[in-house]
């Protein structure tokens, strides 16, 4: 029986939970206690197995109103891609306006999960009005 | 000195989540609302919060910060509310007159409701008297999550930080993911003041350590920062002799405590509560004056957006009442609420008589497990709640159903 105490990242919630498994953790021979919801178990067996991580960072945009936009991978990725996607990201300028939802990258570190933006930078403007 | 005028029905100072969900819901609520904010891009401090966690309660999906705004202000301008970024209020009287500054105007506005949403700001080094020099390289976190993600300024190489706050644990994984190599997190206090999800993800996945019960007892360094010298400190909050230990670093970010920027309320004649540093309010949001509201982090420290978003819509939906007539001003006759035994604060602080259902928010005063929360009115329980973890860094809510009314002199929310 192998035991371990985990913190359920989920949400705000937090919940501290405790794994006990046998063997290989799979559905039926994971055992959770302490979580508040179901989604729990599922977050257990995946950080037991293959936990996931999402990325949120920023790129470089041209001729914003600020020099960058923040972006997020649309979907947790492997934990060990991380430091790589975020590398890929650092390599990507935008020229603005960016759009929330627009895409950086279409397949951040050999993930198949894409990264999109996360906030709108509009266009400076090159003139300024006197008053 | 002009005629007074009325301009709307409710104007809301300050666009972060909770002043823009207090906007649309009194707007929803047929209101004409105003929305001032001192910034050119809404959404206040959520810009900066690129991480995501937000939106789980107020809209069902985890979001980034940016987006969480994006939401909010999408959600202002459907409910027809009048959106004024780049607009500071310079002064705010408790006949509800504000005087406004933009860039290149002044205006005045007058309604019967106002919404004071301002935020709060951060503790400082001068705040917490940290003997040394004075070397760059020393900021606030949020100043550093400013500088990372707005502005693309490298704040530094090594970093340590100090408080094991919320902001500086996210500030631990994006300087990590920047590149840099934090050193530790330091806490004055024996539990972490953070979220525990933020602990894990945060710290743990990257192997940084936190020291509980330590804190910097001094600066060193002449143009930049060079080292801090740490301590062990006793429950009494006073450095032990002989454990001091220095750390080198080039960068000591302080997330040590947020304080309600409360400047305009208090020329407004708001009166304040000391524990929370905000306005004392009744169960409508009002404060001591009547048609000024308060909701958000200038009310009290919210650990979750959603949480300030959705008190905004509360005050917002009283205010736009007020503004329309149908909510007397009847303090006079308000039932304090008090916090009993192992309870920090509660919000709000009073209840009208009328009110149906009574939302009480409040903080425990330390971590501990299985405890119950109860509402009393002298020895009867009028409701209770069950913390499996009660913690400071959560703040917990319980719901009174008041049925025709309350008919007590007085109300406290104990720890049992």
């Amino acid at each position: 029986m192998n035991e371990r105490q985990m913190t359920c990242i989920l949400c705000p919630n937090g919940c501290e939970i405790d794994v006990r498994w046998t063997g290989t953790p799979t559905d039926e021979t994971i055992r959770v206690e302490g979580n508040l919801c179901p989604r729990g178990v599922g977050f257990a067996l995946e950080e037991l197995t293959h936990p996931k991580r999402t990325l949120t960072t920023s790129v470089l945009v041209r001729g914003g109103v600020e020099p960058q936009a923040s972006v997020k991978t649309a979907a947790p990725i492997p934990r060990e891609s991380i430091e790589m996607a975020r590398r890929e990201v650092a390599r990507v300028t935008l020229d603005a306006p960016v759009a929330i939802g627009q895409i950086v990258l279409v397949d951040a570190a050999g993930t198949g999960v894409p990264v999109a933006v996360t906030r709108a930078v509009p266009r400076r403007a090159t003139e300024r009005s006197a008053d | 000195m002009p005629e007074s005028k009325r301009c709307t029905d409710v104007v809301v100072i300050g666009g972060g989540p909770a002043g823009l969900a207090a906007a649309s819901a009194a707007a929803d609520a047929g209101a004409e609302v105003v929305l001032v904010d001192r910034n050119p891009r809404l959404g206040g401090i959520l810009n900066q919060c690129i991480h995501d966690g937000f939106g789980l309660h107020a809209f069902g999906e985890v979001l980034t910060g940016p987006e969480f705004a994006e939401r909010c202000v999408a959600r202002a301008v459907e409910a027809g509310v009048d959106l004024r970024p780049d607009t500071m209020v310079a002064e705010l009287t408790p006949d509800r007159v504000l005087v406004c500054t933009s860039p290149g105007s002044r205006t005045r506005l007058e309604a019967p409701s106002v919404v004071l949403a301002m935020g709060c700001r951060e503790r400082t080094r001068g705040m917490l008297r940290i003997p040394g020099t004075r070397p760059s390289g020393v900021y606030t976190a949020g100043t550093a999550q400013w500088l990372t993600n707005m502005a693309n300024v490298r704040v530094g190489r090594r970093v340590l930080i100090l408080g094991s706050g919320d902001i500086g644990l996210i500030m631990a994984r994006r300087l990590t993911w920047e590149g840099a190599e934090v050193v530790g997190v330091v806490e004055l206090l024996p539990y972490p003041s953070g979220l525990p999800r933020n602990i894990s993800q945060c710290l743990d996945d990257y192997g940084i350590p936190l020291h509980l019960s330590h804190s910097v007892t001094c600066i060193h360094g002449t143009d930049r920062l060079k080292r801090v010298t740490v301590a062990r400190f006793d429950d009494n909050r006073r450095p032990i002799p002989g454990t001091e230990f220095d750390i080198a670093c080039d960068t000591l970010l302080l997330s040590v405590g947020l304080i309600p920027e409360n400047e305009l309320s208090r020329r407004a004649g708001v009166v304040l509560e000391r524990t929370t540093s905000g306005a004392r309010v009744d169960d409508r949001y009002m404060t001591n004056v009547d048609g000024i509201f308060s909701c958000g982090n200038v009310l009290h420290i919210h650990d979750l957006a959603d949480w300030a978003a959705e008190e905004g819509a509360r005050a917002g939906r009283h205010a736009a009442e007020y503004a329309a007539g149908a909510a007397p001003s009847d303090r006079l006759d308000l039932i304090p609420i008090e916090p009993g035994p192992g309870i920090r604060y509660t919000l709000p602080q009073a209840a009208t008589r009328t009110a149906k259902r009574l939302l009480v928010s409040f903080r425990v005063v330390e971590p501990s497990d299985d405890r119950t929360a109860e509402v009393v009115a002298g020895d009867r329980v009028l409701a209770s709640l069950t913390l499996r973890h009660a913690h400071p860094a959560t703040m917990a809510q319980v719901e009174v159903d008041c049925g025709d009314g309350l008919d007590v002199d007085r109300l406290e929310v104990r720890l049992r």
